[in-house]
């Protein structure tokens, strides 16, 4: 049996590599022809962890984009747009495979994503060649927009607007003498650390954690022993979560300020509604304002669960892409094009979208915002003065 | 390195150690007797200790208690705990058990080579832990507040907590009963003769089946009362909780001597503080790496451990 | 019972594929490999008439790019058959393997990559050499002083370096840029008719045919090395260490050699790997991975180069192929999720029916048979 179908399957071979010219150019010209249709049956990618560690962020993400895709589907019962997921696991080694998948599929005309900068390094170039415009709604790394990937956008400030506000927050609005700095190894959390330090001059202590640690003993007892009154944490919100419980069992009294990272309900779940009561939580966005949309609401009907991290800006800039096939940009160039001259506000952030050539989030557009946890929730609490 | 900081912070880096190493033992001993008896690395032993937390956790949301309401008064405290820890043992040792029949024994009566249940302890392991993790939404889970923290005494200007004298003082006495069962009791004697020569015991007669069951179950309940003391302490956890923890306590044991009970405790111990330092010394981002170096230095010097291999000897 | 039957079976025709004519054979392996080269093209599925991802070719992964998935799942092929010679042919049990992996890709990206902090910008073909001996040096250096444990203590000290390797490399900010990682890592050179490069970032083809030749030239390589001298001091050391050792093996310098060769088939590996990705970052060498290999071996049926390939090759792919498995068989409902737990499954199962591997090795057969033998009167006890 077994060189039965060896047999077979050479013969299938050998004929199929005799023929194969003429199958090539076949292929070439069945793929494309579908694209004249209208902006109908279209397709919007996510591109971020679903599955594996980082899974936890990734989902809030993928929740914002389905909301809006779910809600334009309603509107447009006749025309729907499919979200399509590509499961990245926030592992660069299997970035490529998936986006290689998307450029693939002529449908694909829009990719909210990659979640992660270590992702965006790997598949942003595949992307880029293909021309399939990409908005990444998390990827905060800053020398991202100086690739000349003409197909990145960003749809929220990077590290160096936010680093800094929150420095500047420390350095103001805390009036704290000692700060320490602690970050996660992170490229995200190593980052913001860096731009931070940059601010607020000498620090009374830092360190490192590790991703997935539980136990922050020694860093607690450092951080006690500096008599530091505030904590820069750059990072996400599980360790954030488990650092400051650790902290506040052993005594400190002083406010952990973080960023977006932990801006998370989750965070709040994880520390529990006394331990994180106020947290100050930066984050280049501004607050949901219940006259520009029902955000919020949406999301916990939907999803039964608050709204975390990136859900708000993922839904605003899934909302630019179905703008745009609404306005029939069924192709990536009409697409792109489109979104290079986008100016509106998004209503779930506030945020106005409008991209510079490299893709940056346009510096005027860029507010940080300081949030403060009060009663089990992140509110609002001040617009963080540029410089 | 900072020299000043660490003297410093020696006496608490020294007590979170131990803390910490508490726990690493604890979790040890399940790899340690299944290794013992089996020679078989038991790696769905870290998703044991994960789904022992989630019990503790559902007990206690299903006492009515959550992260956000105030710890309870002494005796309601004492009530929650103990079902939490009654509920977290069975709940490890059932699930233990369960790997035991579906996965090992099955190949156990195949005759099948060792490199195989090794794979099959990986395979379980995945199952477990992302059943977890689908079922939970991957999401981290804070833990209601049981026993507040409080400062007891201190030693050295490092202060005591209750919690840390509660985690110490209950791996102290769980593995001291363990010693006691296995080297007093008629069960006891069985582990030990499988543990020493499986072929000769069961023709004197000992179930070996059996008596790898009960190794199976008391790894499984030493795995409970581990993460009954990790959700006391930490008051967290997610359905990966396991990996790092059955890592850190694989090593602990495999320190001490795989397969030696004491060498379990003396390696988790070792190796928890051993981290600790090395976090308040070189920085937190050390701590693994130094574990590490630790495990590969000691087994260059000492190659089967610091106490050795003995589950079989009479020691123990 | 029913198991010893279909081993019957499956080595009748074993058999009677080693008494068909040498041309036959060989044919019949050119046409496999003709097979696997023609694999990634959309247009064989085309001429053929099988719509990509429907019922008709169901092994289409559709939700990652195929080319790219099958190149993914060659790396792995090539790592389980170079971990093949520690662990099968050795009988070594090595759970760290992936720390050569990433000692390769590291030393490519160090020497290829205009970002990196040696600014030497090297040709990728010039780096790989220099990586596959750097991974051959790491391999010496690592064995010497470990490879006098045995067993589970040589497991968990192979684990432990290559945990510190991705430790360092994660918070080294100097020469490794900590998680920033190193971006900018050269292709491999090549250009196409039309002047393109050959060897760009969406096509996956050119490198699967790459690694897929780099598999068949090591292939050819280890069968060799196999029946050498070499290969039976191996086999030796795996079935008995200490009756070698008396019988006048050197098998501390065999087994080092096995460390080293393994070695430096991950370095090649990672080379590879670092020459496509472009970006290496220590997150891509995950312990977990380490642990995927050594099982990718043995569920393979370690010992034989054949289960190698095979369980490296189902390893990566079925997960991957599980992420459109529910469009797949017709159901509304994403399976994605789930693949690991699946696959996780999958093992378990495959374990029960075939615990000496997939493709067992037939001397190792012979091995297990014996065992089998020797347990017999611990069978007859009465249990349960």
């Amino acid at each position: 049996m077994r060189q039965k179908l060896a047999r077979v399957l050479g013969g299938v071979a050998i004929s199929a590599l005799v023929i194969s010219g003429a199958a090539a150019c076949k292929a070439d010209s069945g793929s494309e022809s579908s694209g004249s249709s209208a902006a109908c049956d279209l397709k919007i990618g996510f591109f971020g962890p679903l599955t594996g560690d980082a899974a936890g962020l990734g989902i809030h993400m993928r929740n914002g984009t389905k909301l809006a895709i779910d809600q334009y589907n309603t509107e447009n019962a006749d025309c729907k747009v499919t979200l399509t997921e590509y499961d990245s696991q926030g592992d660069p080694a299997k970035a490529p495979a998936l986006a290689q998948q998307a450029v693939g599929d002529p449908k694909v005309v829009g990719i909210v994503g990659p979640a992660f900068s270590g992702e965006s390094e790997v598949a942003d170039p595949i992307f880029d060649q293909a021309g399939l415009p990409i908005i990444t709604p998390s990827a905060t790394r800053p020398s991202l927009s100086e690739k000349n990937w003409k197909i990145f956008h960003r749809g929220v400030g990077n590290d160096t607007s936010q680093g800094p506000a929150a420095g500047r927050y420390i350095k103001n609005v805390l009036k704290a003498e000692k700060v320490y700095v602690v970050d996660d190894q992170s490229a995200y959390g190593a980052g913001l650390v860096d731009e931070v330090k940059k601010v607020i001059g000498a620090v009374a202590g830092e360190d490192k954690v590790q991703v997935k640690q539980t136990n922050f003993s020694a860093v607690v007892s450092k951080i006690v022993g500096s008599g530091a009154t505030a904590l820069f944490f750059g990072g996400y919100y599980t360790e954030a979560g488990l650092l400051l419980k650790q902290l506040k069992e052993a005594g400190w009294k002083g406010t952990m300020v973080a960023g977006d990272g932990v801006n998370d309900a989750n965070f709040i779940k994880v520390a529990g509604n006394a331990v994180a009561e106020g947290t100050i939580l930066t984050c280049p966005c501004a607050p949901a304002t219940e006259a520009e949309g029902s955000f919020v609401n949406d999301y916990k009907a939907a999803f039964n669960a608050d709204p975390g991290t990136y859900g708000d800006v993922s839904y605003d800039i899934t909302k630019i892409f179905l703008e745009g096939i609404k306005d029939g940009k069924s192709s990536r160039e009409d697409m792109l094009a489109f979104i290079k001259a986008y100016n509106k506000a998004g209503t779930a952030t506030g945020v106005t979208y409008k991209f510079e050539s490299n893709g940056e989030l346009d510096p005027a557009q860029v507010v940080v915002w300081a949030f403060k946890v009060a009663g089990g929730q992140v509110v609002p609490d001040v617009e963080i003065p540029k410089a | 390195m900072n020299f000043a900081e660490f003297f410093g912070n020696f006496p608490a880096l020294t007590i979170t150690g131990l803390e910490q190493g508490a726990i690493y033992a604890l979790v040890a001993l399940g790899y340690t007797l299944v290794y013992g008896v089996l020679r078989l690395i038991n790696f769905a032993h870290s998703e044991v200790f994960m789904v022992g937390t989630f019990t503790a956790l559902w007990t206690w949301e299903a006492l009515g208690y959550n992260q956000n309401t105030a710890a309870p008064a002494f005796g309601a405290m004492l009530v929650a705990v103990l079902v939490g820890l009654g509920a977290a043992m069975a709940a490890s040792a059932l699930t233990a058990v369960t790997v035991e029949v579906v996965a090992y024994r099955p190949l156990r009566k195949r005759n099948a080579p060792p490199l195989a249940f090794l794979i099959t302890a990986i395979g379980a392991s995945f199952v477990i832990a992302e059943a977890f993790g689908v079922g939970t939404h991957r999401a981290p889970f804070g833990m209601p507040v049981m026993i507040p923290s409080e400062t007891l005494f201190t030693v050295f200007g490092a202060a005591v907590t209750n919690i840390q004298l509660l985690v110490l003082g209950v791996t102290l006495v769980m593995m001291a009963a363990l010693d006691q069962f296995v080297n007093r009791s008629r069960l006891g004697r069985g582990i030990r003769a499988v543990a020493q020569d499986a072929d000769t015991a069961a023709l004197m007669g000992v179930n070996k089946n059996r008596v790898i069951m009960l190794v199976f179950v008391l790894g499984g309940l030493m795995a409970g009362v581990a993460a009954l003391l990790w959700s006391v302490r930490y008051g967290y956890t997610k359905f990966n909780v396991g990996f790092l923890i059955g890592l850190k306590a694989f090593s602990a044991a495999v320190l001490g001597g795989i397969g030696n009970l004491r060498g379990a405790l003396l390696g988790g111990l070792l190796l928890g503080i051993a981290e600790n330092y090395a976090a308040g010394l070189f920085g937190g981002d050390w701590k693994d790496f130094t574990g590490f170096v630790l495990l590969v230095v000691l087994l260059m010097f000492r190659p089967t451990g610091l106490l050795g291999e003995s589950l079989g000897r009479a020691r123990a | 019972m029913t198991a010893t039957a279909h081993k019957g079976k499956l080595a009748q025709m074993r058999q009677r594929w080693s008494d068909m004519p040498k041309q036959v054979r060989w044919a019949g392996l050119a046409a496999l490999v003709a097979f696997f080269y023609i694999l990634p093209n959309r247009w064989f599925y085309e001429y053929l008439g099988f719509p990509i991802g429907s019922e008709y070719f169901a092994f289409y992964t559709t939700r990652s790019d195929f080319a790219a998935v099958l190149f993914d799942t060659a790396v792995f092929v090539l790592l389980a058959v170079g971990l093949n010679v520690v662990v099968g042919f050795t009988g070594l049990l090595d759970l760290g393997y992936f720390g050569f992996y990433a000692v390769g890709a590291y030393t490519v990206a160090l020497l290829t990559s205009p970002a990196s902090r040696l600014d030497l910008t090297w040709p990728w073909l010039a780096a790989v050499p220099v990586a596959i001996v750097v991974t051959m040096i790491s391999g010496v250096i690592l064995g010497t002083p470990t490879l006098r444990l045995r067993g589970d203590y040589l497991a968990i000290v192979t684990l432990g370096f290559a945990e510190m390797i991705r430790l360092y490399a994660a918070r080294n900010d100097g020469l490794l840029q900590g998680q920033r990682g190193i971006p900018e890592v050269q292709h491999p050179p090549g250009p196409m008719v039309d002047g393109r490069p050959l060897f760009g970032v969406v096509d996956s083809k050119p490198y699967y045919w790459l690694i897929l030749t780099v598999i068949i030239v090591i292939i050819f390589a280890m069968r060799n090395l196999e029946r050498s001298r070499v290969g039976r001091a191996w086999v030796a050391i795996r079935e008995d260490e200490d009756a070698a050792e008396i019988m006048g093996v050197p098998t501390f310098k065999y087994k080092l050699w096995a460390f080293a060769i393994g070695a430096a088939v991950g370095g090649l590996t990672g080379a590879i790997f670092a020459g496509k990705q472009t970006f290496i970052n220590s997150d891509s060498f995950l312990l977990e991975s380490s642990i995927l290999v050594l099982a990718a071996v043995i569920l393979g049926g370690a010992g034989g180069i054949k289960g190698a390939i095979i369980g490296g090759a189902l390893t990566w792919y079925l997960p991957e192929w599980f992420r459109g498995f529910g469009q797949i068989i017709g159901l509304d409902f994403d399976t994605a999720e789930y693949r690991i737990l699946i696959f996780g499954l999958i093992i378990i199962v495959m374990m029960i029916f075939r615990p000496q591997g997939l493709v067992p090795n037939r001397r190792r057969a012979a091995e297990f048979a014996d065992r089998r033998k020797e347990a017999v009167p611990q069978e007859t006890v009465p249990s349960e």
